[in-house]
């Protein structure tokens, strides 16, 4: 019989040592420092996945930039699926939050005046983007968990493995969790929770992701009744490398790299993101800048024309940086050409780079409201874990980063406020059955006496997630890998641990994450399916839904877990007070209606040609 | 595929009184990590080995684990480099937890005591501190250290004094000591010119060696020895027995 081997009690709990969960903590002390934070997390903080996000952090920054036009970047970058208040918020807080970071020594890569120099990014009309060479993540990161250092209200539980939230009565009292190097059941009472858990990309076969970004907090806020919102936006970026997915930065086509089929042609021109540009001359929003959804788009019909280039990993195009020269590229990519050499065994100066599309970030997550809080009471969710309604249909790169610090902050406030004011503790009856709930799934995998391996139905997971719930989708491939789905998770009842020891059973949490993946899977899914329409990163294949459809789902999607198979869907409004749904506009491309002598729109859709 | 053979060090606390080693075959490419090699022993052969890993693109320091007696990064050493098969164990100098995981919370003891911060009295208001290229050149190596701690299983000294803050920490303090934004250095002083601090290092040089990151340590510990050597302040808290440099 499983048993707690000890009680934590603090007052505001962070569950996530990524950028979102470090900065929530440090807001938290900020707000209020008398309060007890506890920082819990499944990896010490510095080895979260933000360290490995490379390109940059937006703001706007340059004196001919504005807020109107970050906003209409990111909103028709969202295909108007943003909730607009979030994103005017969002943009106007973004700047302060990245000086925040400057005043914690963030290492961001500078001008000869000594101002912050920045970057193009996809999908931004303007150079916006704030960088740290291109390891961007890695410092925001350092910086993040050095500076958490300085407080002592945080106290961290490095290693320690989220199980289960305990939740009565839409109330969230805490957490119960695996300290991973003892193998001991650790209870933490909480007056708030804020889940900062990151995305879900490892449920697909190619990916950009960490092992350790398997959708664990998503899931367990489903399973206790939190919708899960947006779930079928999965984004993929055009650039990964083939076989390992990791990542090549799209800074690498901020910087004027070129995209090349197996004819040595800039193909990208035939997909509506023309007018060439010179090789080494980027435009913003045009060509390789377009954003990554049409771009792996567009791979996946030269794809299928037999148009893209056999590597022994599989299907590629070349990304091509040569004529940037090796200076420049040591300069400004060191990383890049780190990687590709010791990858794929490239260097960049002398050969383009292998790259295919790999799945990249997840724009959906836990519902929230604007203050990051959850429906239920005391839980937040901040980060790529959430969906507090900034990135709607496709998330614009750079300006994840940027969320987790803006929203990172809000929900350290918000989560401290709440902790502030006097509640009521859960009586410990209450307490103790909750625990013995939330340790049913894990006293079942113990006992098992069945014959399953994790590691077969997570490959399986993954292939059919890519095959089914990929860069296309239709309603057969949807319900194949539904059925698929549900047949895993019978499988999963029979699933044996092939280690039964208590210290560090990485075999455990293997086993827990594909549990995890199994449910926030069939969320994206359901809601894939349901949604019958293409719009953003969403694209279904049969004839009349291939475009968007503002009539019937310019709305939200939201997930609700049910225990049998499939999620059950539900749709709410998106807010579009502030700027009316428009075409999305990229490259020479001019709004319908407009004729190519100039003439102005009236209405106010973001003017995004050129 | 071409198989070749990895000795692993296995140390099951619940179940082993000493570490020992287990033989295992894997199949490898040219593209085959130790991480990969790993990954494949677990899914196909032993379920039970543990080891960390997160990234698999050397940034987020996991993974370090000695191969032939050297401490690398599991995800950026290939099995095509080995030929004739390789052994791995667990990152020497640290406590080992389990199979090749170590106990790291001296190592990030060490980091937590230098400070490693900015302290400065008031940033500007609004807006970000001027820094120049030329500024940030100046520290900008010391802070590319991915915590791995491959350098403190190179470096002898700490394997007899867990104590000695070591190259990472060091290069770290020295980070924020040469920001043009910091004025901590005379806090972080006091911890480098201990015993513990940059006059432990008897200067091996080994630690930059396996740096993963090009991190050099060894310079920042040097460069910490000058620097300590010229403050007259801290001189005189410096302790006598200087080793040789
Ligand atoms: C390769 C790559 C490059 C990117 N580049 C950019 C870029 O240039 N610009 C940009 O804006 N965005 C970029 N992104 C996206 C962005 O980096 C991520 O969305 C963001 O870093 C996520 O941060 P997070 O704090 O939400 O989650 P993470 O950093 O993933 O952290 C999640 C945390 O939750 C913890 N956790 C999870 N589950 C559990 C559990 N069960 N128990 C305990 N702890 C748990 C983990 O240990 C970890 O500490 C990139 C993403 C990738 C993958
Ligand atoms: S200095 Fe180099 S070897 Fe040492 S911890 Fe940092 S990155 Fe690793
Ligand atoms: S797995 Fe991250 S450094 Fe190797």
């Amino acid at each position: 019989m499983l048993s707690l081997a000890k009680t934590i009690t603090t007052d505001v709990l962070v569950v996530g040592g990524g950028g979102a969960g470090l900065r929530s903590a440090i807001a938290a002390c900020e707000t209020n420092p008398k309060l007890k934070v506890t920082l819990l997390s499944k990896v010490y903080p510095m080895r979260s996945h933000t360290v490995a996000a490379e390109g940059g952090a937006a703001a706007v920054t340059q004196a001919h930039d504005s807020l109107q036009a970050h906003f209409d970047d990111t909103v028709s970058g969202s295909d108007w699926l943003a909730d607009q208040s979030v994103v005017d918020y969002f943009v106007k807080h973004a700047f302060d939050e990245l000086v925040q970071l400057e005043h914690w020594g963030c290492p961001w890569s500078r001008q000869p005046s000594g101002d912050v120099q920045v970057r193009r990014f996809g999908g931004m009309k303007t150079e916006r983007t704030w960088f740290a060479a291109d390891k961007t993540g890695f410092h925001i990161l350092h910086t993040l968990f050095q500076t958490s250092l300085k407080y002592s209200g945080i106290q961290r539980l490095d290693e320690y493995f989220l199980l289960d939230l305990l939740v009565h009565e839409q109330r969230c009292y805490g957490v119960l969790a695996i300290d991973i190097a003892s193998g001991d059941l650790v209870q933490i009472q909480a007056a708030s929770v804020i889940l900062a858990t990151g995305g879900a990309g490892r449920l697909y076969q190619f990916n950009t992701n960490g092992g350790i970004v398997t959708g664990d907090g998503m899931a367990l806020a489903y399973r206790h009744g939190v919708a899960l919102r947006d779930m079928e936006f999965v984004q993929y970026h055009p650039t990964g490398l083939p076989g390992s997915g990791i990542l090549i930065t799209e800074a690498c086509r901020g910087e004027g790299g070129i995209l090349l089929n197996k004819d040595g042609y800039r193909y990208l021109q035939d997909y509506g993101l023309g007018p060439e540009t010179p090789p080494g001359q980027p435009q913003n929003k045009t060509m390789e800048l377009g954003p990554r959804d049409k771009l792996s788009q567009a791979f996946w019909h030269e794809q299928q024309q037999g148009r893209t280039i056999q590597h022994p990993q599989g299907e590629v195009v070349h990304l091509d940086l040569r004529h940037l020269g090796q200076r420049y590229l040591l300069e400004r990519l060191p990383f890049i050409c780190e990687l590709a050499k010791a990858y794929v065994n490239v260097d960049p100066v002398k050969s383009p780079i292998p790259i295919r599309p790999a799945v990249h970030y997840t724009m959906g997550g836990i519902l929230t409201d604007a203050n990051c809080a959850t429906s239920i009471r005391g839980l937040y969710a901040v980060g790529e874990c959430a969906s507090v309604g900034l990135h709607g249909a496709n998330r614009l790169g750079s300006n994840s980063l940027t969320e987790l610090l803006v929203f990172g902050k809000v929900a350290g406030r918000e989560a401290a406020r709440l902790a502030s004011e006097p509640s009521q503790p859960a009586a410990d009856s209450l307490l103790s059955t909750l625990t013995t709930q939330a340790l049913a799934p894990l006293q079942q995998l113990h006992n098992s006496q069945g014959s399953e391996r994790w590691q077969p139905l997570r490959q399986q997971l993954a292939a059919s997630m890519e095959q089914g719930c990929g860069i296309y989708r239709s309603e057969a491939g949807l319900k194949e890998t539904l059925t698929c789905l549900a047949q895993l998770k019978q499988r999963y009842q029979q699933l044996r641990l092939g280690d039964s020891g208590k210290a560090f059973n990485t075999d455990l949490l293997h086993a827990l994450e594909l549990g995890f993946g199994l449910d926030v899977a069939e969320a994206m899914c359901q809601a894939a399916l349901e949604r019958k329409e293409s719009r953003g990163a969403h694209q279904r294949q049969e004839p009349g839904l291939t475009n968007r459809n503002d009539q019937d789902f310019l709305r939200h999607s939201l997930a609700f877990y049910q225990t049998r198979p499939g999620a059950r869907i539900e749709w709410q409004a998106v807010d579009t007070s502030l700027s009316p749904p428009a075409e999305r506009l990229y490259g020479g491309q001019r709004p319908r209606g407009q004729s190519s002598a100039g003439q102005q729109p009236t209405d106010n859709p973001p003017k995004e040609s050129r | 595929m071409p198989t070749t053979e990895i000795r692993l060090q296995r140390y099951r606390p619940e179940q082993d009184n000493a570490p020992h080693w287990q033989d295992f075959r894997v199949e490898y490419d040219d593209s085959t990590s130790v991480l990969d090699a790993l990954e494949q022993i677990k899914a196909e052969q032993d379920s039970s080995v543990s080891y960390r890993w997160s990234c698999r693109m050397a940034i987020c320091g996991s993974c370090g684990v000695m191969v032939d007696g050297v401490p690398k990064l599991g995800c950026k050493t290939f099995l095509r480099d080995y030929p004739k098969g390789l052994t791995l164990a667990p990152l020497s100098h640290f406590p080992i937890e389990k199979d090749l995981i170590v106990d790291m919370s001296r190592f990030l003891a060490h980091l937590s005591a230098i400070k490693p911060y900015l302290i400065a009295e008031a940033a500007p208001k609004g807006k970000p501190y001027r820094q120049t290229p030329a500024q940030l050149a100046r520290y900008k190596q010391f802070s590319n250290c991915i915590n791995c701690g491959l350098c403190y299983s190179a470096c002898p000294q700490f394997g007899l004094k867990p104590d000695f803050l070591g190259p990472a920490a060091i290069a770290l303090a020295h980070r924020y000591n040469l920001d043009s934004r910091d004025q901590g250095k005379s806090e972080r002083m006091a911890q480098l010119n201990s015993d513990n601090g940059v006059w432990g290092c008897t200067f091996v040089g080994y630690c930059s060696t396996v740096c993963p990151k090009g991190v050099d340590p060894a310079a920042a510990v040097n460069q910490g020895k000058i620097a300590s050597t010229l403050d007259g302040v801290i001189q005189w808290f410096k302790p006598g027995k200087e080793t040789s440099k």
